[in-house]
């Protein structure tokens, strides 16, 4: 007994100490500097254009006109977030499918089917996976190179473009690997849809 | 090609940033001088004057092992209170009300015990007050105390006839001021320099390039024609009444970047997103990836070199680190060729899972820009070390996938483990393996000079076995709790599996999941709360109890009768007797879960 009365008010400073250096200090401290140095990336990287935000860089959207590039499957999530006014705000998450199922494979032709009739000019070549699979955080603002390539010609005839044009487009919104190494090369599908629009240059 | 590239650059940075930091560790915790002492020292001084403790003191394993508790029951009450009361506290830009008590408790218990198993989605369950001022703290103090439980035991090889350990306040100073706050401060600012969010500013909203239509009852209208002027929603020319035409997506905001940092670098594995480092926001590309995942296993990894340091005998820490690293290169390797080859299903006629141009393989619950190599190499990364955070969803991995990153969990969490924890877990191990080995041979089982005698067994044995203790009682009880399969989110053996692999993630304090599993109710929030207390409190104080009484022994000297406890005999008998207990312990329940899913759909 007399150990934790002898403990317990040292355990209880030395917690309030740790609490102001590691929850108050040292979130402001990384704060401070962020806003300091990267204010764009440290506010989540919007693109905004003439005072409009037209989508952060990093998340992902779902499109599906012909005139678009398509981004990976997203499961979209339109009941958790609402604005001040208590309108319906998008959000997406993952499936949490199992990829060995009867249902799964079922899900997966359903969407191979749908690409297809979306995508005539590419007959029957083989769909890259990215295009058929739902991504990690729902949110995936990226496909692969590959996947960007298999929907050259429909966005090309949807905008009455060249896909030389197009191609040049993807090139702009492609990011190499990391040092040459690390990572994937990847295709920022939300840059290369502003582009088709003309949003962005 | 490149893939393999990957990931043996993945392992080697690791072994080169873990050496020095190994050294930096050891150098620290004796109090000696290092490159950061004249602006670190002051402040440690100046908190053991408020504390007024005596820099010297010498605790009994008892004593620590009761500062620990109070310590740690402090931290869980204060977490517990600080998420029923954040709705009516500053610091809650969203408006978010208090957190439900049977979650609360279980946040709690799962910051407080290093596993950080997430039953709520950060984004809109807790307030930045909440984030910073509980997730945050705990985030450092339960890493520090598993890095300062290791020290007591380092202690206990190291003295000779004395029942001091050291104090647990010093040492929890030391680790706190010298080693995880510095080094995060640098992580952080990478992190935010590669992308990451870092602000105190409410969520923010962008507009859709697309917009979507939903319909009163809330579901997703296909196929519809949006007129965003007349504000009607058409689906195959009918007018759908009161459809809700979507043109704005939620973009969360808040002080990330730090704590991402921490949960990382403390093998917490909290995520400040739902979705954990999967999202974009908390780790937007490789750069950031690279940080992120190497912050898993660095201190884990550096402390096997500082316990080598420590006990002067440095091959003893290469031994050990070398049966850790041969573990996890093992784990890693399956779980890579068995994502890559992906499932039939997925495979099917008109998929392409080449490598051309693309990750391929099976990439679902998988990011783009970390592909196979890199999501792969995480899940191995983070279930060796009881880490928990992921890049990728372990629910939508292959079935063979799937269950190494269970069974690294099952092992005991002892390949790199937790800080601290891994380590002292393994070195449970490596005593049950000298006293094996010693019976085998005939001669009398002794470690690093000390005797092992039936009291430490029996402590070796029990720290050994809580975690398979924990998660097949746990997760025995909850297969019949009937409400349990509310919970899968897939059906037949996937749904065991994700079950089974949440009580190997509360029992091994990893705190990863096979996420389709809704873990927010209260049977499996009260459970899993319960059964993270159990595997973290228990071996703690083992490990103490084996610590205070090794140093209570006197040295004996190495003869020609000892075994050598540092040649690649006793890492191969270490890591045979590690993968003994888990298999025997787990082959049952796997064969139920992932391998019956792989017999039955994968061939």
């Amino acid at each position: 007994m007399k150990t934790i009365k002898n403990i317990l008010p040292k355990a209880a400073i030395i917690f309030l100490i740790f609490t102001l250096f590691c929850g108050v200090l040292y979130t402001g401290v990384v704060t401070g500097f962020a806003q300091l140095i990267f204010p764009d990336k440290a506010n989540g990287s919007i693109i905004e254009v003439d005072g409009k935000k037209y989508g952060c860089e990093l998340l992902g959207q779902q499109y599906t006109d012909d005139g678009h590039m398509w981004g990976r499957i997203m499961n979209l999530d339109v009941s958790t977030f609402k604005d001040k006014n208590g309108k319906t705000l998008m959000y997406a998450a993952p499936s949490n499918l199992s990829p060995a199922s009867d249902e799964y494979k079922a899900l997966v032709k359903e969407r191979v089917e749908k690409l297809r009739a979306a995508n005539p000019d590419m007959d029957e070549t083989a769909i890259p996976v990215d295009l058929v699979t739902c991504s990690g955080s729902g949110l995936d603002p990226h496909i692969s190179p590959a996947a960007a390539e298999y929907q050259v010609a429909r966005i090309a005839k949807a905008n009455n473009m060249s896909q030389d044009e197009v191609r040049t487009i993807i090139d702009k919104c492609t990011d190499g690997r990391f040092l040459g190494v690390f990572g994937e090369k990847t295709v920022n599908v939300l840059k290369v849809n502003l582009m088709l629009d003309g949003i962005l240059k | 090609m490149s893939a393999v590239i990957q990931y043996i650059l993945y392992l080697a940075v690791l072994i080169v940033l873990a050496i020095p930091l190994g050294a930096y560790i050891k150098k620290v915790m004796d109090g000696e001088k290092t490159f950061l002492s004249k602006i670190l020292t002051p402040c440690e001084n100046a908190v053991y004057k408020v504390m007024r403790v005596d820099k010297d003191e010498q605790m009994t394993w008892k004593k620590y092992a009761v500062s620990v508790l109070i310590f740690s029951g402090i931290g869980l009450v204060f977490l517990f209170l600080l998420q029923l009361l954040q709705g009516v506290l500053p610091g809650n830009p969203q408006g978010l009300s208090g957190v439900k008590w049977d979650l609360s408790f279980n946040t709690a218990s799962s910051f407080v015990t290093n596993t950080n198993w997430q039953a709520y989605s950060g984004e809109s369950t807790l307030s930045y007050l909440t984030q910073a001022l509980g997730l945050t703290v705990q985030n450092f103090v339960s890493a520090a105390t598993g890095i300062a439980v290791l020290f007591a035991l380092i202690r206990g090889f190291i003295k000779v006839k004395t029942d001091g350990l050291g104090s647990f306040w010093v040492d929890m100073t030391r680790i706190v001021i010298h080693i995880l706050i510095p080094l995060n401060l640098v992580i952080a600012l990478c992190l935010v320099g590669g992308g990451v969010i870092q602000n105190l500013k409410g969520a923010d909203t962008v507009s859709l390039v697309e917009p979507i239509a939903v319909s009163a009852d809330g579901e997703i209208l296909e196929n519809a024609e949006i007129d965003l002027e007349a504000g009607t929603v058409t689906v195959d020319g009918k007018v759908v009444e009161d459809a809700e035409i979507v043109t704005e997506q939620f973009v969360p905001m808040g002080p990330a970047a730090s704590q991402v940092a921490i949960k990382q670098t403390g093998t917490n594995g909290g995520g400040y997103m739902g979705v954990n480092s999967a999202h974009p926001l908390e780790n937007p590309n490789a750069f950031t990836n690279l940080i992120e995942m190497l912050s898993i296993l660095l201190i884990p990894a550096a402390l096997c070199f500082t316990f080598g340091k420590a006990v002067k005998n440095k091959k003893q820490g290469v031994a050990i680190f070398m049966a850790m690293f041969i573990c996890l290169a093992l784990a890693l390797g399956s779980i890579a060729v068995s994502e890559q080859l992906a499932t039939p299903q997925l495979a099917q006629d008109g998929v392409n899972i080449s490598m051309t141009d693309q990750a391929g393989g099976n990439m679902e619950g998988k990011e783009t820009r970390f592909g196979i190599a890199t999501s792969s190499t995480w899940a191995a990364f983070t279930t060796a070390a009881s880490n928990g955070s992921v890049n990728s969803m372990h629910d939508s991995y292959t079935p063979l996938g799937g269950m190494v990153t269970m069974l690294l969990m099952q092992l005991g969490e002892v390949i790199f483990g937790g800080v601290g924890c891994g380590l002292y877990g393994m070195l449970a191990f490596a005593i049950l393996t000298v006293f094996i080995a010693g019976l085998m041979v005939g001669r009398t089982p002794e470690f690093l000079g000390k005797k092992i005698e039936p009291y430490e067994m029996k402590w070796s044995v029990l720290v050994c076995l809580a975690t398979p203790i924990a998660i097949l009682i746990g997760s025995g009880l909850a297969a019949i709790v009937p409400s349990v399969a509310d919970s899968l989110n897939n059906g037949g053996a996937h749904g065991f599996s994700e079950m089974l692999y949440t009580y190997s993630s509360a029992g091994g304090n990893n705190g990863s999941a096979f996420a389709g599993f809704n873990a927010n109710t209260v049977f499996l929030n009260i459970s899993l709360g319960l059964v993270m207390l159990f595997v973290r409190f228990l071996p703690i104080i083992g490990t103490l109890a084996i610590a205070g009484s090794l140093a209570g022994k006197k040295k004996i000297a190495t003869s020609a009768g000892t075994l050598s406890t540092t040649n690649a005999m006793f890492v191969f008998l270490l890591i045979f007797i590690v993968i003994l207990i888990g298999a025997l312990s787990f082959f049952p329940a796997l064969a139920l879960g992932p391998l019956a899913e792989f017999f039955s759909n994968v061939i």
